[in-house]
C-alpha cells in the first residue's frame, strides 16, 4: 500500500493521457490480418497451380483436355461466379446504410449461385469419373482435379460463412463486429473470383489451346 | 465506446479497406463480362486459327481481368490500411510468379536434362 | 502373425498390437520412463491442486507473454528428445566400423536422422523463435497484446498438437525414414506404405497451420499496434527483423503446405503427382519443399540477428551502427532469400544456365549478412562492452556463424557442390550455421529477457558452464565432420567401412557428450537461479541498463504491460525517457480494455490431435468424429461475442502499486 507523497501524473511527453486508452490511433487490425491471410492463400494456390503447370501434359496416354473439358460448362460456371460476385457486392451496399434485411437477401442469393457453382462441378467431376478420367489415371489429371477442387472447396466454405453469417446476422443485425465479418467475407468471396479467372484460363481455355 | 459510427476498422481516415459504389461493381462486372466472353469466343470460335498468339491473347485478357477485380470489387487502392494491402498485394505478386515461373523454369530444365527422349504428353506407366 | 478381424479393422483402422515397440527395448525402458514422468507431474498438480491454475491462467490464456513462455518450453522440451537423437546417431557413428555394425539397425537409424532434423526445426527452432518474438515484441512496440490473442493461442496449441503427434510416434507406430523433409520416392505409398510418413505429414500440417497464423498476428501487430509516435524507422531493430521474419514465413508456408497436401493425396488417394510413373515427378516435390525449406532458415535466423542487435548495443552502451544499413540489409536478405531455393538441388540436373543463376544469387545473399556483421562490430567499437553472458554469446556466434557462412558460399559454387552435396561437409555446415547462429543466438535471448519474464536473472555460474559446454562441444563435434565430409564421407550413413575415419567420429562423439554438458548447465541455471531468486531479483525492471521500451515495465510486467501507452520520439525509446528525466507516473490511471482468455485453443487443437492420429491409422469414423468437432467448436466460437473486459483503474492501481518504480535517468 505504498503512497507516493505527491502522486505523480502521467505526462504526456511519454504517454498517451487523452480519451480512452483503446487503440484508436492505430486502428483495428482484422481486416488487415485477413487480407494478409488472403494473400497466403494466394501462394497456397500458386503452388497448386505451379504443380499443374509442371504436370500440364503428363497424361500418361490417357485423356487429354481436348477429350475432357467442355468449355460451354465452364462458361456457364464462370458467369455464375461473376454474377456471385455483383450480388454480394449488393449486399455490401445495403450493409453501408444498415439495411439488414436487405443484406440478408443479397447474401443469401450469393450463397445459392456459390452452390449452384459447386453444383456444376460437382457434375463435372462426376461425369469425368464415369468416363474413366479419375485423378489418379495420370500426373495432369492429379493437378486439374485438386487445382479446381481446393477453388471448390475455398467456395464451399464461403458457403458455410454465409450461412453463419445469415444466422448472426438474424441474431445481432449489422453489429460493428458482423460488419467486420461482412468485409472479411467479401475479400474472400471476391478473391476466390480472381482464382478463378486463374483456373478457366489456365486449365481450361490453355489446355483446350494444347 | 465501440459504436458503429466510431469503429476504427470501418470509419478511421484513409484507413478503410475501401468501399465500393453501386457504379463501381456495375462497371467492375461489366468489364468483367467483356474480359471472359473475348477469351472464351477466342478459343471456342478459333477465328485467329493461331494458338500461340491466342494463347498470348488469352492470358492478357486474364492479368487485366484480374486487375479489374482487384480495384473494382477487392478495392485495392494506394490509400486502404495506410498503403499496406497494396505493398502486400504487390509482394504476393511477385512470389507467385517466382513461384510459378521459377518451377516452370526448373522443372522444365530437370525433365529435359533427366528424361530424354520423353515427348511431351508421354510418360512411362505400369500396365 | 494374427489377422485383424474385419470389426477391428474398422474401429481400430490400422492400429493393432503390432504397432506398439514389445520387441525393442530402448523404445520400451524409454517409454516406461515418459510414462512414469508423466505420472509424476500429474500426482504433483493434482497434489498441490493446481488444476484449475493450469487451466484458467495458462491454457486458456492469450496474454502474449504466457503464450511466449510456452512456446519456449515447448522448444526446449523437445530440444531434449532432438538431443537424445543426436547422441543416438553419435553413438552409432562412432563404433560402427568394419564388422562392428553398432546397434542401431538401418530402419531404426533412418527414424532417429528423420527425427532428428523435424525436431530440432519444426518443434525447437520455430517454438523458441517463435517465443521470444511473441514474449518481446509487444512489449518493444508499446502495445498490450497481438492483433489477435485467440488466434495466438490457437497458433501455440497447434504447435504442441504437432509435437505431441510426433512424440506418440516413437511408441505407437514408427516415424518416417525419408529425412527431415520427408523426401519422395522413399515417401511414396509404394516405397512406403507404413504410418511413418503419414505421421510426419499430418504433425507437420497442423503445426503449419499454426505457424502461418502466429506469422500473419505478428505482421499484422508490427503494421497496426505500434505505440503513437514510433515510425516504422524508429521500432528497434529486433522488430524489423521480426516484421521480415515472419512476412517470410507467410511467404512460405503456403508451399509446404500445397506439397505435403498433395502427398498426402499421392498416399491416401492413389493421386499421382509425385509418383514413379503416370505422369507423376517427383522433383516438382523436392522443388516445392525447398522453395520452402530455404527462406526457412532465414526464417529463423532474422530474429536472431535482432536479438544480438539488441544486446550488442544495450553491452556497448551506445545506439547500434548503422541502423538504417542494418533494416535494408534485413529487407534485401528477405527478398534475395526467395531466390536460392534451388541450391539444395544442384545435383539432380537442372543444368549449366539454371545453376548458375541460383549459385550467384546465394553467393550475394552473403553480402547483407557480412554488413550486418560490419554493423555489430562498428557498435562494439569504442563501446564500453560489458561481457556479461549474453554479450559472450554474442561474440561466440560472431566468430563461429562466419566460419559457417564461408563454407555455405563454398557450397553455393555448382561445381564445388557436386562433390560436396550430400556429404558430411553439407551436414556441418547447416549445423555450423544452424547452431552458431539460430542456437546461440536463442540462449543470448533467453538469458537477457528471462529476467523480464521472471523477475530474476538466471544463474550466471551455470550460465556460463552452459555457454563453454556449448561453445568448446560445438567445435570439438563438429570440426571433424567438417574433416571426414571434405574426405567425401556421405551423410545418413549408419556404417562404415574404412577404419581411419573412426578416430574423427569419436572425436565428434566426445564434442556431443560436451554440448550435453552445456545443455544441462543451461537446464541448471534455471533451476539455481530459481532456488537463488531473492539474491537474483530484478527489482528495477531495467537490470542491464536497456535502451528499448519492454525495460521501461516492471520484471514481470503486469498483465497489460504499460498503465499508459508510450509516446515515442527517438529511436531506443527507453534510453530517450531515461535521457529526458521519465519518472513513473502513480496516478492518473484508467480503465484497461484487455482480451478474455478462451479454451477455444486448447480445444481445437486437441480435436486436430485426434483428427491426425485416426487419419494416420486409417480410423475414419474416429477422424469424421474429430473433423466434425473441429467444424462445431470453430463456428460456435464465432458466436462467442463477448471477447473482451475491461480492468477496473482500482486494479490498476494496485498492481502498479505492488511494483517498485523504475528508477529515472539513465
Amino acid at each position: 500500500m505504498a503512497t507516493a507523497t505527491r502522486e505523480i501524473v502521467p505526462d504526456p511527453t511519454f504517454h498517451l493521457v487523452e480519451g480512452d486508452d483503446h487503440d484508436h490511433e492505430t486502428g483495428g487490425g482484422t481486416v488487415l490480418g485477413f487480407w494478409i491471410y488472403l494473400m497466403s492463400d494466394a501462394l497456397l494456390f500458386a503452388s497448386i497451380f505451379a504443380t499443374f503447370g509442371v504436370l500440364s501434359t503428363a497424361y500418361a496416354g490417357g485423356p487429354t483436355p481436348r477429350e475432357i473439358f467442355e468449355l460451354p460448362l465452364v462458361a456457364l460456371n464462370t458467369a455464375i461466379l461473376l454474377v456471385s460476385s455483383i450480388t454480394f457486392g449488393f449486399a455490401m451496399l445495403a450493409m453501408e446504410p444498415g439495411k439488414v434485411r436487405q443484406t440478408q437477401l443479397w447474401l443469401g442469393i450469393t450463397a445459392f449461385l456459390g452452390a449452384c457453382f459447386v453444383g456444376v462441378e460437382l457434375y463435372e467431376f462426376a461425369a469425368l469419373i464415369h468416363e474413366g478420367a479419375t485423378p489418379q489415371r495420370s500426373g495432369f489429371l492429379s493437378g486439374f482435379f485438386t487445382l479446381v477442387a481446393t477453388h471448390g472447396l475455398h467456395v464451399t466454405v464461403g458457403i458455410i460463412w454465409i450461412l453463419v453469417m445469415l444466422v448472426q446476422l438474424g441474431q445481432r443485425g449489422l453489429h460493428v463486429e458482423n460488419k467486420r465479418r461482412l468485409l472479411c467475407l467479401g475479400m474472400f468471396w471476391h478473391f476466390l473470383d480472381v482464382i478463378w479467372i486463374g483456373v478457366f484460363t489456365f486449365v481450361y481455355l490453355l489446355g483446350m489451346l494444347r | 465506446m465501440s459504436s458503429s459510427e466510431l469503429d476504427p476498422e470501418l470509419h478511421a481516415h484513409g484507413d478503410t479497406h475501401g468501399h465500393g459504389t453501386y457504379r463501381s461493381y456495375l462497371i467492375g462486372f461489366l468489364l468483367s463480362v467483356v474480359l471472359t466472353a473475348i477469351p472464351f469466343w477466342l478459343v471456342m470460335a478459333n477465328p485467329l486459327g493461331n494458338p500461340g498468339v491466342t494463347a498470348a491473347l488469352v492470358i492478357t485478357f486474364a492479368v487485366v481481368q484480374i486487375l479489374v477485380h482487384t480495384v473494382c470489387f477487392l478495392h485495392v487502392n494506394t490509400q486502404a490500411q495506410g498503403g499496406w494491402t497494396l505493398i502486400a498485394y504487390i509482394f504476393t505478386g511477385v512470389i507467385v510468379f517466382i513461384t510459378i515461373a521459377g518451377s516452370l523454369w526448373i522443372m522444365y530444365h530437370l525433365n529435359s536434362n533427366m528424361m530424354p527422349g520423353m515427348e511431351t504428353g508421354q510418360t512411362s506407366y505400369s500396365p | 502373425m494374427s489377422e485383424q478381424s474385419s470389426i477391428a479393422k474398422t474401429i481400430f483402422g490400422r492400429l493393432s498390437w503390432e504397432s506398439f515397440p514389445f520387441h525393442e527395448p530402448i523404445l520400451l525402458v524409454t517409454f516406461a520412463v515418459v510414462v512414469l514422468g508423466g505420472l509424476a507431474v500429474v500426482g504433483l498438480v493434482t497434489k498441490y491442486k493446481l488444476w484449475g491454475y493450469l487451466w484458467r491462467e495458462w491454457l486458456t490464456s492469450v496474454d502474449h507473454k504466457k503464450i511466449g513462455i510456452m512456446y519456449l518450453i515447448l522448444g526446449i522440451i523437445m530440444l531434449l528428445r532432438g538431443f537424445a537423437d543426436a547422441l543416438m546417431m553419435r553413438a552409432q557413428q562412432a563404433v560402427a566400423f568394419g564388422d562392428a555394425q553398432g546397434y542401431l539397425p538401418a530402419h531404426h537409424y533412418d527414424q532417429i536422422f528423420t527425427a532428428h532434423g523435424t525436431i530440432m526445426i519444426f518443434f525447437v527452432a520455430i517454438p523458441l523463435v517463435s517465443g521470444i518474438i511473441n514474449f518481446v515484441m509487444p512489449l518493444q512496440i508499446g502495445a498490450r497484446d497481438v492483433a489477435f490473442p485467440f488466434l495466438n493461442s490457437l497458433s501455440l496449441w497447434l504447435t504442441v498438437s504437432g509435437a505431441v503427434l510426433v512424440m506418440i510416434s516413437l511408441f505407437v507406430g514408427e516415424f518416417s525414414t525419408a529425412g527431415w523433409l520427408n523426401y519422395v520416392p522413399v515417401a511414396n505409398a509404394e516405397n512406403s506404405p507404413g504410418v511413418g510418413p503419414d505421421y510426419y505429414l499430418w504433425a507437420l500440417q497442423i503445426a503449419g497451420v499454426g505457424t502461418t497464423l502466429s506469422a500473419i498476428n505478428m505482421v499484422t501487430t508490427i503494421i497496426k499496434m505500434r505505440a503513437p509516435g514510433m515510425t516504422m524507422m524508429k521500432m528497434p531493430v529486433f522488430c524489423w527483423t521480426a516484421l521480415c521474419s515472419q512476412v517470410l514465413a507467410i511467404a512460405i508456408f503456403p508451399a509446404l503446405t500445397g506439397a505435403f497436401a498433395m502427398l498426402m493425396l499421392d498416399r491416401y488417394a492413389g493421386f499421382n503427382f509425385f509418383t514413379n510413373d503416370l505422369g507423376g515427378n517427383p522433383m516438382m516435390y523436392w522443388n516445392l519443399v525447398w522453395l520452402w525449406g530455404h527462406p526457412e532458415v532465414y526464417v529463423l535466423v532474422l530474429p536472431v540477428f535482432g536479438i544480438y542487435s539488441e544486446i550488442t548495443s544495450t553491452f556497448t552502451g551506445k545506439r547500434l551502427f548503422g541502423y538504417s544499413s542494418m533494416v535494408y540489409a534485413t529487407v534485401v536478405i528477405t527478398i534475395l532469400s526467395y531466390l536460392v531455393w534451388l541450391h539444395h538441388f544442384f545435383t539432380m540436373g537442372s543444368g549449366a544456365s539454371v545453376n548458375s543463376f541460383f549459385g550467384i544469387a546465394t553467393m550475394v545473399i552473403s553480402i547483407p549478412t557480412g554488413a550486418k556483421i560490419f554493423n555489430w562490430l562498428f557498435t562494439m567499437y569504442r563501446g564500453s562492452i560489458r561481457f556479461e553472458l549474453p554479450m559472450m554469446w554474442v561474440v561466440a556466434f560472431m566468430i563461429t556463424f562466419v566460419v559457417g557462412g564461408m563454407t555455405g558460399v563454398m557450397l553455393a559454387i555448382p561445381p564445388a557442390d557436386f562433390v560436396l552435396h550430400n556429404s558430411l561437409f553439407l551436414v556441418a555446415h547447416f549445423h555450423n550455421v544452424i547452431i552458431g547462429g539460430v542456437v546461440f543466438g536463442l540462449f543470448a535471448g533467453m538469458v537477457y529477457w528471462f529476467p523480464k519474464a521472471f523477475g530474476f536473472k538466471l544463474d550466471p555460474w551455470w550460465g556460463k558452464v552452459g555457454f563453454w559446454g556449448w561453445v568448446i562441444g560445438y567445435w570439438v563435434a563438429w570440426t571433424p565432420i567438417y574433416i571426414v565430409g571434405l574426405m567425401g564421407t556421405t551423410r545418413r550413413v549408419r556404417h562404415f567401412d574404412d577404419p581411419s575415419l573412426q578416430i574423427w567420429f569419436v572425436i565428434a562423439a566426445i564434442g556431443a557428450v560436451i554440448i550435453a554438458v552445456g545443455i544441462a548447465g543451461f537446464v541448471m541455471s534455471i533451476v539455481m537461479g530459481f532456488l537463488n531468486r531473492e539474491k537474483l531479483r530484478d527489482t528495477s525492471g531495467d537490470p542491464w541498463e536497456g535502451r528499448t521500451l519492454e525495460w521501461s515495465t516492471t520484471s514481470p510486467p503486469p498483465a497489460y504491460n504499460f498503465a499508459f501507452t508510450p509516446r515515442v520520439h527517438d529511436l531506443d525509446a527507453w534510453y530517450d525517457m531515461k535521457a529526458r528525466g521519465y519518472q513513473k507516473p502513480t496516478g492518473g490511471y484508467r480503465p484497461i480494455h484487455m482480451p478474455r482468455n478462451t479454451g477455444a485453443g486448447v480445444i481445437l487443437s486437441s480435436l486436430a490431435t485426434v483428427l491426425g492420429f485416426a487419419m494416420i491409422w486409417y480410423i475414419w469414423w474416429l477422424a469424421a468424429v474429430a473433423f466434425v468437432g473441429l467444424a462445431v467448436v470453430a463456428i460456435g466460437h464465432t458466436f462467442n461475442y463477448n471477447r473482451d473486459y475491461y480492468i477496473p483503474v482500482d486494479e490498476v492501481e494496485k498492481a502498479e502499486a505492488n511494483h517498485v518504480p523504475a528508477p529515472a535517468g539513465a
